[in-house]
């Protein structure tokens, strides 16, 4: 048995956030306890039987005034506490310069993950200090949950489709990563370790690991191998939508809605292919949801991302 | 009060002794009793369960059970007190017994259906013991897909049978406690005259009538997935494992208010009779609780957090999470205000009540911290989670069923309890709680997430003390098993009013005859009158004719 533990290390921006923010209720909700608890007592000790103390009734104005008071106060209060921290809390800011993202893929019992240049990790993650990071998230089977509690950063896992989360880390170190819904047999089983370098033991640390492809190569690969570009190369005489400078910009589908082609509009293209149909196209591709899997899918599309409007990988 | 007792005219636990007098009988009182046993059973049951994952939970190590049994005790635990024990608890029980007592009827409106609520709810819990014989299940009790539906090897089509039939045994109670409420309630007992009991049992069947049916269609989609494989859920054929969550929550988060609103109505009843005081703020009362019963179907986002629905929506289901804080807050204030100016006594009813108060004020406190979003992205799925919700459902509603119990004992049974064995065992349950939970906040706060079968070393300190509340708290529960049941068969008789309360349910035998009261009862005056003249009446004062 290892002594008391009475703090968690605060190793990101958040960290800071969420604690002052719990300080802060702990206050508010710690001073209406007393103040109930001392009532409560004083109560017990003045009104037990056999005292004396006076017991005539109660005007009936007076109990309608104090009723109306601690309803309103109660109310303020609480619309106090969601007004503060929605004002404290700002949500990160997308796509900031530098920003490292890493792919997370979750599968029963274990953590993959991928950095941008290809080295692959399990059931770890090596971060560089005061670098925002953006990990985006798949899991293979069922909902898994993303969860540093050092960072107070937790994020649902889910199947096929992707969520993110943002954050930078402050503080070196090695914290617990856990898996935080619950997936099965070894739920508990399913940890890790999230190690926070200097930047430059971050890069020596990259430079020892096995290069394997980056995704974006990796996705290239898999564009040649699955034959996309039978159909959606530039010079293809299949008639099909374009995918060069396609990633993040707007598609006009048959049904006259507008989409953005983010990562889940490319995912269902793979997918579900007939779920959204670009205007002018026909629904002829089959789904790839058969050939591909979680990892494959997340490397085409860093691959489309990839794509400038000349149409050659940058 | 209602005069001399016709002479041979037997109680209703005397008006026949035959098994079949019992499985067949349609009255409400009988029926309590029958719904009695049989949530005292599951309860021994799920706390059973619960011992075996505590006592693995004292080393980090997995040494006592292997992973996939430490899974399916905390789920079985789950199951059993959420569905088989919390839902049913008061309403089924004291409710059953006491709202047509209390409002001077002879019998619920639908006395027949009020038995096949009994019989479903049995239904339900054989397919659960059958899903305990068949090796369990363990999906947690919230059955998450796609886990539930596609990979989890367990019963889960027994478990979700059996939820959804006892599902509509909790329907019918409702929809027979609205009839009651509305039609059967006796001359002089307009909706304001009536005991705030009564008030809770209404609100918490809206809540049922309402919120039930949901959980119904969730788990036919999950049996119909995992049993059919039609895709509701599956993402990879177009389903949403999302859609699962929005609907399990609709219903389990007004569940919660199923196991809380008759608690606050048992609450009520024994404050108002042992502080010799009427209900402050009767009015704001009976709007609180309709309040909560309302807010309570529009904040199931907060359980979704972070499963990766919109910032929009974790602000709005986060807003009005606070405001369903407020009429629960209003409540504790009032509870505590009725023992301004009151002559309080300390039998074990009243340390149960006030054992309510402390536990579900904590237990309030602490969801503030859940409704704001960034703690609760935090600490969501972690034992602060697990700590506050059992604040609620076991120090709140526990306690205030046990608390009613003691206080109804003698008029259900005619008995008195020892005195001095519950009040120790009431004293016992308080110290054993905080030392089970408390902990469980601590440690949850440090990270340690719920539904751990090994865990990081430092968090040992808060297992052991927390296994060690358990201990105790196991103990305390025995206590009242034992002296309730010894108490049966004593010659203590409790008299129709040991009390001295003001209800209508004293005001007849204990126990009572078999259609409730010799004379129906007719009410002149507001309920908690234990103050006509301004100052409260003593017990000796109002004792002339109620010791008969």
């Amino acid at each position: 048995m290892t002594g008391l533990r009475l703090t968690l290390p605060e190793a990101s921006i958040n960290a800071h956030l969420v604690d002052i923010a719990f300080l802060v209720i702990c206050g508010i909700g710690g001073a209406i306890l007393l103040l109930l608890l001392g009532l409560l007592l004083t109560f017990i000790v003045r009104y037990r039987r056999g005292t004396s103390a006076r017991r005539g009734p109660l005007p009936e104005i007076w109990s309608r005034e104090i009723e109306i008071g601690w309803t309103t106060a109660t109310i303020f209060v609480a619309i106090f506490i969601f007004w503060w921290f929605v004002g404290a809390s700002q949500p990160p800011p997308h796509n900031l310069p530098g920003q490292l993202e890493i792919h997370v893929v979750a599968k029963q019992w274990m953590w993959k993950t991928q950095h941008p240049g290809g080295a692959r990790e399990i059931d770890s993650l090596h971060i560089p200090v005061g670098t925002p990071i953006r990990l985006v998230m798949t899991s293979q089977d069922v909902i898994h949950s993303f969860y540093v509690p050092a960072f107070r950063l937790k994020q649902d896992v889910l199947p096929t489709i992707s969520t993110a989360l943002e954050f930078t880390p402050t503080e070196t170190g090695s914290f617990h990563l856990f898996c935080a819904e619950f997936c099965g047999a070894q739920h508990s089983r399913m940890t890790g370790t999230i190690v926070v370098m200097s930047e430059s033991a971050y890069a020596r640390w990259l430079r020892r690991q096995p290069h394997g492809d980056s995704l974006v190569r990796e996705g290239e690969n898999l564009y040649a191998k699955f034959g996309c570009g039978a159909c959606h190369a530039p010079d293809s005489q299949v008639h099909a939508p374009k995918l060069a400078g396609l990633a993040g910009h707007p598609v006009l589908l048959s049904t006259g809605a507008q989409a953005n082609a983010d990562d889940a509009y490319l995912r269902r293209a793979i997918l579900e292919p007939r779920a959204d149909i670009v205007a002018g196209f026909s629904p002829i591709m089959p789904s790839y949801g058969a050939v591909a899997d979680t990892s494959d899918v997340e490397a085409l599309i860093a691959y489309i991302k990839s794509l400038p409007v000349e149409g050659k990988p940058r | 009060m209602n005069g001399p007792i016709p002479v041979g005219r037997p109680d209703y636990l005397r008006d026949g002794s035959t098994l079949r007098s019992w499985l067949f009988t349609t009255d409400h009182k009988r029926i309590a009793i029958l719904f009695a046993i049989a949530i005292t059973f599951f309860f021994f049951v799920g706390g059973a369960a619960i011992t075996i994952v505590r006592m693995e939970l004292v080393t980090p190590a997995g040494d006592l059970v292997s992973d996939d049994t430490y899974n399916k005790l905390f789920t079985i635990h789950g199951i059993i007190m959420v569905w088989f024990f919390l839902i049913p608890s008061i309403p089924a029980t004291l409710g059953n017994f006491l709202l047509p007592l209390m409002i001077g009827a002879e019998d619920l409106a639908f006395p027949r259906i009020n038995l096949l609520s009994w019989y479903l709810y049995m239904a339900g819990a054989s397919f659960t013991l059958a899903m305990l014989v068949l090796g369990g299940v363990d999906t947690g009790w919230t059955f998450y897909t796609p886990y539930s539906t596609m990979f989890s090897n367990g019963a889960v089509l027994v478990a979700a049978g059996g939820v959804l039939i006892s599902g509509f045994s909790s329907i019918l109670t409702g929809v027979n406690f609205i009839a009651t409420t509305h039609t059967l309630r006796t001359p002089g007992m307009t909706w304001f005259r009536l005991p705030l009991f009564v008030w809770a049992m209404y609100a918490t069947s809206l809540v049922m009538v309402l919120a039930t049916p949901v959980l119904a269609m969730t788990l036919v989609l999950v049996m119909a997935e995992r049993w059919l494989g039609l895709p509701f859920f599956d993402p990879s054929r177009g389903g949403d494992p999302l859609l699962f969550q929005h609907l399990f929550w609709f219903y389990s988060h007004p569940a919660v208010y199923i196991m809380i609103l008759p608690a606050m109505g048992v609450v009520s009843e024994i404050i108002t009779c042992f502080a010799r005081r009427r209900l402050f703020g009767y009015s704001f009362m009976v709007y609180a609780l309709v309040a909560i019963a309302v807010i309570g179907f529009f904040v199931w986002g907060h359980h979704m957090f972070v499963s990766g629905q919109s910032a929009y929506a974790n602000l709005v289901f986060s807003f009005l999470s606070f405001m369903v804080a407020v009429p629960s807050a209003i409540k504790v204030f009032n509870w505590t205000a009725t023992l301004y100016r009151g002559s309080i006594t300390f039998e074990a009813p009243m340390l149960y009540a006030f054992g309510f108060l402390g536990l579900f004020t904590i237990g309030g406190l602490t969801g503030l911290f859940l409704a704001t979003v960034p703690i609760d992205i935090h600490v969501t799925d972690t034992y602060f989670v697990v700590a506050h919700f059992h604040y609620i459902m076991v120090g709140g509603a526990v306690s205030a069923y046990l608390g009613g119990l003691h206080y109804w004992w003698p008029k259900i049974t005619g008995k008195r309890y020892p005195e001095a064995w519950a009040r120790f065992a009431a004293i016992l349950m308080f110290f054993g709680f905080n030392l089970t939970f408390f902990p469980q906040f601590v440690m949850g706060y440090l990270g340690m997430p719920r539904r751990y079968h090994v865990y990081p070393p430092e968090f040992q300190v808060y297992h052991v003390l927390s296994s060690g509340g358990a201990a105790v708290l196991g103990a305390a529960y025995l206590l009242p098993l034992a002296y309730l049941l010894v108490s049966l068969f004593t010659n203590e008789r409790a008299g129709p009013n040991p009390w001295h309360a003001k209800g209508l349910e004293w005001q007849t035998t204990s126990p009572p005859p078999r259609l409730n009261f010799d004379r129906q009862p007719i009410v002149p005056n507001v309920p908690y009158d234990y103050h006509p003249k301004g100052g409260p009446v003593e017990r000796e004062e109002t004792a002339n004719g109620d010791a008969a």
